[in-house]
């Protein structure tokens, strides 16, 4: 009895001390580029010998920043386009298979989320080889379907969850009441799914922005985009300008976290 | 009538519905375009000989599979995964216990906590495991000050310094599903097996690890699936030393202009991903018939 007690207050310091280093490792790096951002220092020193604003002052100089305007402008356009073309493709596929327990209907879900488990670096270079063996030259164009392509699942996958939960009894009473199956989809299903849908455009929204296996591979000088043109930040010279967009990014995403929190309930949707 | 088919709709499906072919041609002819015909393309590009793609043959494949540098490749990606699994595993099981014990308050605090770095910029994460494991970073500067060093450890390129930084990068993946599978187990069986006499540990090695294992399943494969690919984390932190098959991937296909050989690799990191994905679902399955 004694050795299990002990062994029990083992056990609480053991599990709170782990779960202590989980929480500072998950938040720690984002406090350091934080503070690093506002570092009045050249290089990357931590903790930062003074304050200031010099570093986001240099990244939002439209000259000296150029580039890295011209990249996050062509993300942010990537990101909606697939966001908007992408999630209303995968809205679609969801109504088709909501509700049939056929295995044609497992094999369509299984094929629609695959590209959230394989390798999207693989994907990236087949995309590469299957534009060059075409012959359709690298655009803006190429990477939204690249980026489409991996990142609708993630509203399909929201939007199948939503309509599982919807009650068919609701949408049965609609057409008893003589209503189309048009109307009935707009004036209720669509209300209704609606918090599903815009939690996965949120999410492929943020999974576009942030993709590096695609973007990797299609785009081109012409066509940067922003997580690669900060890859090349980072091999080449340790630039303080990354800390600050890191610091931009961060409140944009922070901001609308909370907007799609307080809309969607996200964070419950994400904690099942 | 209603009724049955909410119950039907409970259980997954309602009976006699059809998928609706119109809605889901859209999505599905986009796949069939954009994502199956670049993988046929890519797996006929590995049948080429040689790098200029004029002659047919396996030369590709059998340069890859005999070359002891390359099979050494293939491992140590694995291995990366392996460890990237392991870590996420040592902290999330903790902080999905602790999770499971607080307030609905504080519970919503570490969601927010877990998904701040979710949903921050992969290489922003990466950057930031630069500032702190660079030989003048927070770490070092930490561990001189502690008096525990006196020369700067040097973490960055080393595998070490690589599976600390995918565990922070992954864990988000790791702890959504053991979450959601902690908030789901009953409390019940947790109380009985302590009223029962069995300590602590023995209540977490035989009641909630069982319980919560589909999670663990699930994270695991995403942890899995994210670390082998993970190519700024693996080519910034890991540099030039350490090579895995993203930067090896990316190389031979963008500097070296071998698409055949670069075409292997990519495959081989398919081959990987899936068998990973395989052995754990295997896995789960194995555990819940023992």
């Amino acid at each position: 009895m004694q050795r299990s007690t002990l062994g029990d207050v083992g056990y609480s310091w053991i599990i709170g001390l782990l779960a202590g280093l989980g929480i500072l490792i998950l938040i720690g790096p984002v406090l350091v580029v934080i503070a690093t951002s506002f570092t009045t220092s050249q290089t990357l020193k931590f903790p930062p010998p003074g304050l200031s604003l010099r570093w986001y002052g240099e990244l939002f100089n439209p000259a000296r920043s150029a580039q890295i305007h011209t990249a996050a402008l062509n993300s942010l356009w990537v990101a909606a386009l697939a966001t908007a073309i992408g999630g209303v493709l995968a809205v679609f596929a969801a109504l088709a298979i909501s509700r049939v327990a056929r295995p044609s209907a497992r094999v369509l879900e299984a094929s629609f989320l695959s590209p959230l488990v394989l390798p999207t670096l693989s994907y990236g270079l087949a995309a590469l080889m299957f534009f060059s063996v075409l012959g359709i030259r690298p655009s803006l164009n190429l990477l939204i379907a690249g980026h489409l392509v991996v990142i609708a699942p993630f509203v399909f996958r929201t939007t199948l969850a939503s309509l599982s939960q919807l009650d068919p009894a609701l949408l049965e009473a609609s057409a008893n009441l003589g209503a189309s199956r048009l109307y009935g989809f707009r004036r209720i299903t669509l209300p209704l799914i609606a918090p599903g849908i815009a939690a996965g455009c949120f999410l492929a929204f943020i999974s576009s922005m942030d993709n590096v296996p695609v973007s990797l591979f299609l785009s081109t000088a012409r066509t940067a985009m922003l997580p690669i043109r900060m890859w090349g930040m980072m091999e080449t010279t340790l630039d303080v300008r990354i800390a600050a967009i890191a610091g931009v990014l961060i409140l944009a995403t922070l901001i609308l976290m909370i907007v799609m929190d307080r809309l969607t309930g996200l964070t419950r949707r994400m904690s099942g | 009538m209603a009724g049955m088919a909410a119950a039907a709709a409970g259980s997954g499906g309602v009976p006699g519905a059809r998928v609706d072919w119109r809605l889901a041609a859209p999505l599905g002819l986009t796949y069939l375009a954009f994502f199956a015909a670049p993988f046929a393309i890519l797996l006929g590009i590995s049948f080429y000989a040689d790098a200029e793609q004029t002659r047919l043959g396996l030369d590709s494949w059998t340069k890859f599979y005999g070359d002891a540098f390359y099979r050494k490749v293939i491992f140590d990606t694995l291995k990366l995964g392996v460890f990237a699994v392991l870590a996420t595993t040592l902290l999330a099981y903790p902080l999905a216990l602790v999770f499971r014990a607080s307030s609905p308050r504080v519970q919503r605090l570490l969601i927010f906590i877990i998904l701040m770095p979710l949903l921050t910029s992969v290489v922003i994460r990466t950057f930031a495991w630069i500032v702190i494991l660079a030989r003048e970073g927070v770490l070092n500067q930490t561990l001189i000050g502690l008096g525990l060093t006196s020369t700067p450890l040097n973490l960055l390129q080393t595998e070490l310094g690589l599976v600390i930084a995918l565990t922070q990068i992954e864990m988000p993946l790791m702890l959504l599903p053991l979450l959601t599978i902690m908030n789901q187990m009953d409390q019940n069986l947790v109380d009985a097996s302590r009223a029962l006499g069995a300590s602590k540990w023995r209540t977490f090695f035989r009641v909630i690890l069982p319980l919560t294992l589909p999670g663990w399943i699930a994270g695991a494969t995403l942890v899995f699936a994210s670390a082998t690919t993970a190519f700024i984390s693996q080519s910034v932190i890991g540099g030039a030393r350490l090579v895995y098959l993203p930067s090896l991937i990316w190389q031979q296909s963008m500097v070296v202009y071998n698409w055949p050989f670069a075409a292997v690799a990519s495959l081989t990191l398919l081959f990987t991903v899936l068998a990973g994905i395989m052995a754990l679902g295997w896995l789960g399955r194995f555990a819940r018939t023992s």
